[in-house]
């Protein structure tokens, strides 16, 4: 192994990107545009959510009731009657339909315990939770203030204090950018590190590379530290310009820190891109098989769902995919302020499985590249 | 020779930059073999592509048949009388579908009945001696067999005029004879069909009643053989078209200069190779190879494409593993971990491998730098390199923007740069005209002469052969005979390498592939039908039919259309749960009573949390938190029992972790109504009376009422695969079709656009459908979520959503040319849109700006409406009409877009 070499067919990487227009395109709208657009076009978890009332009753206290409901979380309600309500949630018009039954504030003030009736479309997960408890509360809070008028209430005696930390409005866009920054980390890495492999074979210059005394160890090494500089150098641009800049997202821990890791998780999904290179025999099919190993990738690492809700084989499985525990290395570092000596199992698994990645594609890379060129 | 076919006035061409035809203009005679004679890269194809019809008129005029071919209603009515075989080995030809299927498909296109089909197509492989493997794939055809089917299929409609260009190149000796003899033999059963050809062998124009010579776009003469050699005063047709090259190209120009080689005494082995055997599979691409090459010798090896050369000598570099049988290089066994040989060893491969990206000078760089040159050498030898191989002028152009010639020797340059002994070049001169070639070679045999470097080179043209001081036959893996030229020559008792080869070949098929045809004449042809000008279904399902046996016999694609989709529908339905569950939460109890302990309890006992550890001090609760080891951390504050007990305010502090909002949301909405359960309990413990609610709030989670994901999710995931994988398959088959070349079938066929497409789409929706049914019995089975509606109303969507979802692809397809694009763009137009915007997640009703427009328009909204409908609601179509409108508006509407954007010429 030669550093010399090692660097001078890094700089052969860069040289050939540079001259590739739209790969060039593609990074910077990824690391840009689509952050930007893919945080800003995620809506909060619950906003303009489309509510209609079954008003029955037509007393001050439901009139009070309909007027409680407004922008942003939930759209102007619409008023229907009761036969309407089916059609229009078989339809999809509505997520929540309320209906107060007729004599209501008359029951609520005789203190007959009335039942208003909250229908809520449960094949829309995202909104039919969170909405409920908000359509509970606030019908709680305008019913309980308008009683207050006429009768005494007692108020709890235990109050909660519920603090959201790290993200105290619960903003999705802050969420949402720097998960978008970890999407575009992956895709970039895998697609920059397996194309160039694959065209390098197209082209019949990796043979060339091959009975040069060049060691494959040293091809590969190239490649990941050009690739890992052009993702790491855009990944920073994208943290404090997009992220921390245009999105005004604040970060709370270092962002060398973060860009440290990113490193190390580069260093794996790069490893993870040449090894695919060495499966594909095409660029095509190199592309088939980035769907299949990207989605997952991405959707099962924690940064769309929570891990925890996930079945344990899941679990379990991902485990062993580098995105998962860049997901929780990112989230610590960037949301939650953690140090070195918090992430370092992150850091410790991205290396394991990078140098896995690595090993792996290396004993292929000869073997293969030789047989199907 | 009867009046002209076709005639060209001053017709120009230009790609980008590049002009291929310079104001041509020319007569093309009719009813005779009209040649047009030159190197690779002069025209050629381009004027062949014009008179074909396959690529569109520029400038000037172009006339074939007696009609303007700019005018696309002459083109479509002259179209089934033209036959155009591309330049490339079986270009037109589909590699998976066998070679029945191949000719079968274009008699479809050209209306053919059954009966009519089958006759001609018996006729045809019986005349090319194909007959014994009309069952094998095209792609598994030699070079010289897959050019006869070519000619199959375009021979079955009885044309009047057949464009061949470049028929024979990189085909052996034998097939090339036979192939020429079958065109004659067709002529004459058809003697009023004119063939034009371009070729770059100059012995077999010297066959043809007329020839045009082109260079650099130009025409540089007209004439029968006879007249161009007897105005240049030469006499091969080689000297002929050079002496007929402008001045200046010329000028460099010196006959080849072959001095003998002579073996001195002690001379090592330069390489030796004993009983080399390469095996793939149950191919054998090698077959027991063994030779001996001497230090300073210039060894060739000749045969035609595919027969084992490059395999030989990737073996050789250490490139490819020998299955038998040894490789010695200057005494060494071949290792592909010994880099110290490899330093002595210069290697050029076919396709020139130099990195395009990277100037002149910056390969040459890269290759001293590799090679380890010391640092302080590098300017100079690369300067040296550069006169050496007259590259000093072009020292920072790319690569790309070379002439062949001037990209050869610089190829050359970069495997000479670290003065190795030995050089490998595989076909080092294929493709590069006449004079640069004698140039390269007049290089190639100073190296060999006066530096004594070894030459191990490969060709499949015979005057470089007779250059080698020994060659090898090759064939179908084996080496016929190892030698020198004039005694091959001399051994066969013929007067040329080529008979001497052809012999070699006859004897080694003698139980091989049968000879040139014995039978008669193809029988005088049926008058042809006037294909249909409009609509033709026959013409559509002939496309829909070879598309289906193509992916069924693709299996990369076939997986990805099938088990991809189950692959994904796994993944997401069981990764994107919306259920949030299991959370971890721990205590900082300060008060530990009884009542602090029941209210923890109270959390614990849920089926959302999992407790953690009790939390010490505040410290403690902050680096739990940030390590992310508990979503939820609650305080408990000292004397929370007592003061509760007398009825005195208390504050249970929650800490959530924000991190992910939407986990942040569910967590609170869990904590506070655990909360106010806990205070319920109390009261009704206490049953002091007081603080009976005033009113109560029935929830009724309708469709979904234990409010699991997956019921939530599946019916949702089946729109999103349905969407992507159609979309990228239907793009994909047209773009594979650019790339490949194939698509030149629409452009001289009489296949419309429309028909192309919907024929191509066709399949697709088919295995769409297939598809739909495997999601659907996954969802019932493996995830339990039971379709409650009417499965007809969501089929039938299904087939109308799939219809727009190929749609969609074929949009892409019309303005994507490579692959890749294909399988960017469409990811592009479907994954964002179908998964953010469609209501998947969030409803299309609470999406603002952009997305919500996309989400109105989009078929998935509309599909996902329809598919969570008849899923989890129980409807039918009578409650789903208003989705279904949008849905049968924007596949046809797609469709039309795409018919009006594909272009039936190439630009």
């Amino acid at each position: 192994m030669r550093l010399a070499h090692i660097a001078t067919l890094g700089v052969k990487e860069l040289r050939s990107l540079v001259r590739d227009p739209m790969m060039l395109v593609l990074i910077v709208y990824s690391f840009t545009i689509a952050i930007y657009s893919a945080a800003t076009a995620m809506p909060e978890t619950l906003s303009r959510a489309a509510i209609s009332i079954v008003d029955e009753d037509r007393s001050p206290v439901s009139a009070r009731i309909s007027a409680a409901f407004y922008p942003p979380y939930f759209m102007p309600p619409s008023f229907i009657t009761q036969s309407e309500m089916d059609a229009r949630m078989d339809a999809g018009l509505d997520t929540f339909a309320i209906d107060i039954p007729p004599n209501f504030q008359r029951d609520l003030l005789a203190g007959r315990r009335p039942a208003i009736q909250l229908n809520v479309d449960a094949t829309r997960m995202s909104q039919a939770f969170t909405g409920s408890g908000y359509i509970q509360t606030i019908i709680s809070d305008e019913v309980t203030a308008f009683a207050l008028r006429y009768r005494a209430v007692e108020t709890p005696a235990v109050d909660l204090m519920l603090r959201a930390r790290f993200n105290p409005v619960l903003k999705e866009a802050w969420f949402g950018a720097v998960m978008e920054v970890i999407n575009q980390i992956t895709m970039l890495s895998i697609i920059l590190a397996g194309a160039a492999l694959i065209r390098e074979r197209e082209h019949g210059t990796i043979e060339h590379l091959l009975v040069m005394p060049v060691t494959p160890f040293e091809i590969m090494t190239a490649k990941v530290w050009a690739m890992a500089l052009v993702v790491l150098v855009a990944t920073a641009i994208a943290i404090t310009v997009v992220v921390q800049g245009a999105l005004g997202v604040p970060i709370q821990g270092s962002v060398a820190l973060f860009l440290a890791g990113a490193g190390v998780h580069v260093f794996a999904t790069t490893s993870m891109g040449i090894f695919l290179g060495t499966v594909a025999r095409s660029m095509p099919q190199f592309g088939l098989l980035l769907m299949l190993i990207l989605l997952p990738l991405e959707m099962l690492s924690g940064g769309t769902t929570p891990r925890e809700s996930m079945p344990v084989i899941v679990q379990f499985v991902m485990l062993a995919a580098p995105t998962t525990h860049f997901v929780m290395l990112a989230q610590a570092i960037l949301y939650r302020g953690a140090g070195f000596s918090v992430v370092w199992p992150q850091f410790a698994a991205l290396a394991v499985i990078g140098a896995a990645l690595f090993g792996y594609a290396w004993m292929r890379f000869r073997s293969t590249i030789g047989a199907m060129a | 020779m009867s009046g002209p076919v076709g005639r060209l006035h001053e017709v120009g061409l230009r790609y980008g930059k590049t002009i291929a035809l310079d104001e041509v203009t020319l007569d093309l005679p009719g009813g005779c073999m009209a040649g047009l004679i030159g190197p690779d890269g002069v025209g050629k194809s381009s004027l062949l592509a014009l008179v074909a019809g396959a690529r569109a008129v520029q400038s000037g005029h172009v006339e074939v048949l007696g009609g303007d071919m700019a005018d696309a209603r002459h083109r479509s009515r002259i179209g089934p009388r033209i036959a155009y075989m591309p330049q490339g080995l079986g270009k037109n030809l589909y590699p998976t579908l066998s070679v029945f299927e191949n000719i079968d498909f274009f008699g479809r296109l050209f209306g053919h009945d059954r009966a009519e089909r089958e006759r001609r197509i018996a006729e045809l492989v019986e005349a090319t001696g194909l007959a014994r493997f009309t069952d094998r794939p095209a792609g598994k055809l030699s070079g010289g067999m897959k050019q006869k089917l070519s000619l199959c299929c375009a021979l079955i409609h009885d044309p009047e005029l057949l464009i061949l260009d470049e028929p024979t190149t990189g085909v052996d000796p034998l097939s090339r004879r036979q192939f020429w003899e079958l065109i004659a033999h067709i002529r004459a059963g058809r003697p009023g069909m004119s063939v034009l050809v371009a070729t770059a062998y100059m012995e077999e124009a010297a066959r043809f009643d007329w020839l045009a010579a082109m260079d650099a776009g130009r025409l540089l003469a007209t004439g029968t053989p006879q007249e161009l050699l007897a105005r240049t005063g030469t006499t091969s047709l080689e000297a002929a078209f050079i002496a007929l090259l402008p001045e200046e190209k010329r000028a460099g120009h010196r006959p080849v200069d072959i001095r003998p080689f002579e073996a001195l005494d002690g001379d090592e082995t330069a390489i030796e190779a004993r009983d080399l055997t390469k095996r793939f599979g149950d191919f054998t691409a090698v077959d027991r190879v063994s030779f001996r090459i001497r230090r300073g010798e210039i060894f060739g090896f000749l045969g035609s494409n595919g027969c084992g050369k490059t395999t030989t000598m990737k073996m050789l570099t250490g490139l490819l593993p020998a299955t038998e049988g040894q490789a010695w290089l200057f005494g060494q066994e071949v290792d592909a971990a010994n880099i110290e040989t490899r330093r002595r060893v210069g290697y050029m491969s076919q396709s020139f491998s130099l990195y395009a990206e990277l100037t002149v000078r910056q390969n040459l760089e890269l290759h001293a730098r590799l090679f380890s040159l010391p640092a302080a050498t590098i300017p100079g030898r690369i300067e040296e390199m550069a006169r050496r191989f007259e590259l000093t002028a072009i020292m920072d152009a790319l690569p790309d923007s070379l002439p062949l010639g001037q990209r050869q020797r610089l190829s050359l340059a970069v495997a000479m740069i670290h003065g190795p002994e030995m050089l490998i070049l595989d076909e080092p001169t294929s493709g590069v005209d006449p004079v640069a070639r004698d140039g390269f070679w007049r290089i190639l045999i100073e190296l060999a002469r006066r530096d004594r470097v070894t030459i191990f080179i490969s060709t499949h043209f015979m005057n470089e052969a007779e250059r080698c001081d020994r060659i090898s036959l090759m064939h179908a893996g084996r080496v016929l005979v190892s030698d020198t030229p004039a005694s091959l020559v001399a051994k066969r008792g013929v007067p040329t390498l080529e008979q001497a080869f052809i012999g070699y070949l006859e004897e080694a098929a003698a139980d091989g592939t049968p000879a040139a045809p014995t039978q008669a004449a193809p029988a005088a042809p049926a008058p042809a039908h006037e294909p249909r000008r409009g609509f033709d279904v026959r013409r559509m399902l002939s496309y829909s039919r070879r598309e289906a046996l193509e992916l069924r016999r693709d299996p990369i694609r076939a997986t990805l259309a099938l088990l991809g989709s189950v692959i994904l529908m796994i993944i997401m339905g069981y990764g994107i749960t919306l259920d949030v569950e299991d959370l971890t939460f721990a205590v900082l109890d300060r008060d530990q009573t009884v009542t602090s302990r029941d209210y923890t309890l109270n959390i614990a006992g849920s089926r959302y949390f999992t407790e953690r550890a009790p939390i010490t001090d505040h410290a403690e609760l902050d680096r739990r938190m940030q390590s992310g080891e508990i979503t939820l951390a609650i305080e408990i504050p000292p004397g929370f029992g007592r003061d509760i007990a007398r009825g005195r305010p208390v504050q249970v502090g929650a800490w959530i972790d924000g991190a992910m909002p939407s986990r942040a949301q569910t967590v609170r909405g869990y904590v506070q109504g655990m909360h106010a359960q806990w205070l319920a309990q109390r009261a009704a413990h206490a049953s002091s009376g007081g603080a009976a609610a005033l009113f109560s709030i029935e929830t009724r989670y309708r469709y979904n009422p234990d409010v699991r994901s997956l019921v939530a999710m599946v019916p949702a995931v089946i729109p999103i695969l349905l969407m992507l994988i159609p979309a990228m398959l239907t793009a994909l088959s047209v773009v594979r079709e650019k790339e490949l070349g194939s698509i030149v079938n629409l452009y001289v066929t009489p296949v419309t656009r429309f028909e192309f497409l919907v024929g191509k789409q066709l399949p697709y929706i088919l295995l769409g459908m297939l598809n739909f049914l495997m999601l659907v019995l996954l969802a019932i089975t493996l995830f339990g979520v039971p379709l409650k509606g009417s499965f007809l109303t969501l089929a039938a969507a299904t087939a109308l959503y799939l219809c727009a979802a190929t749609a969609l692809g074929l949009l892409a397809s019309t303005f994507l040319r490579s692959q890749v694009a294909a399988m960017f763009g469409t990811a592009v137009m479907t994954i964002l849109p179908a998964v953010q915007f469609s209501g998947v997640i969030n409803p299309v009703s609470s999406l603002e700006g952009v997305g919500a427009l996309i989400g109105q328009i989009y078929p998935t909204a509309h599909y996902v409406t329809i598919a969570r409908g008849t899923f989890s609601k129980a409807l039918d179509y009578a409650d789903l009409q208003a989705s279904f409108l949008p849905l049968l508006i924007t596949g046809p509407l797609l469709i039309a877009l795409s018919t009006a954007l594909l272009k039936k010429q190439e630009r």
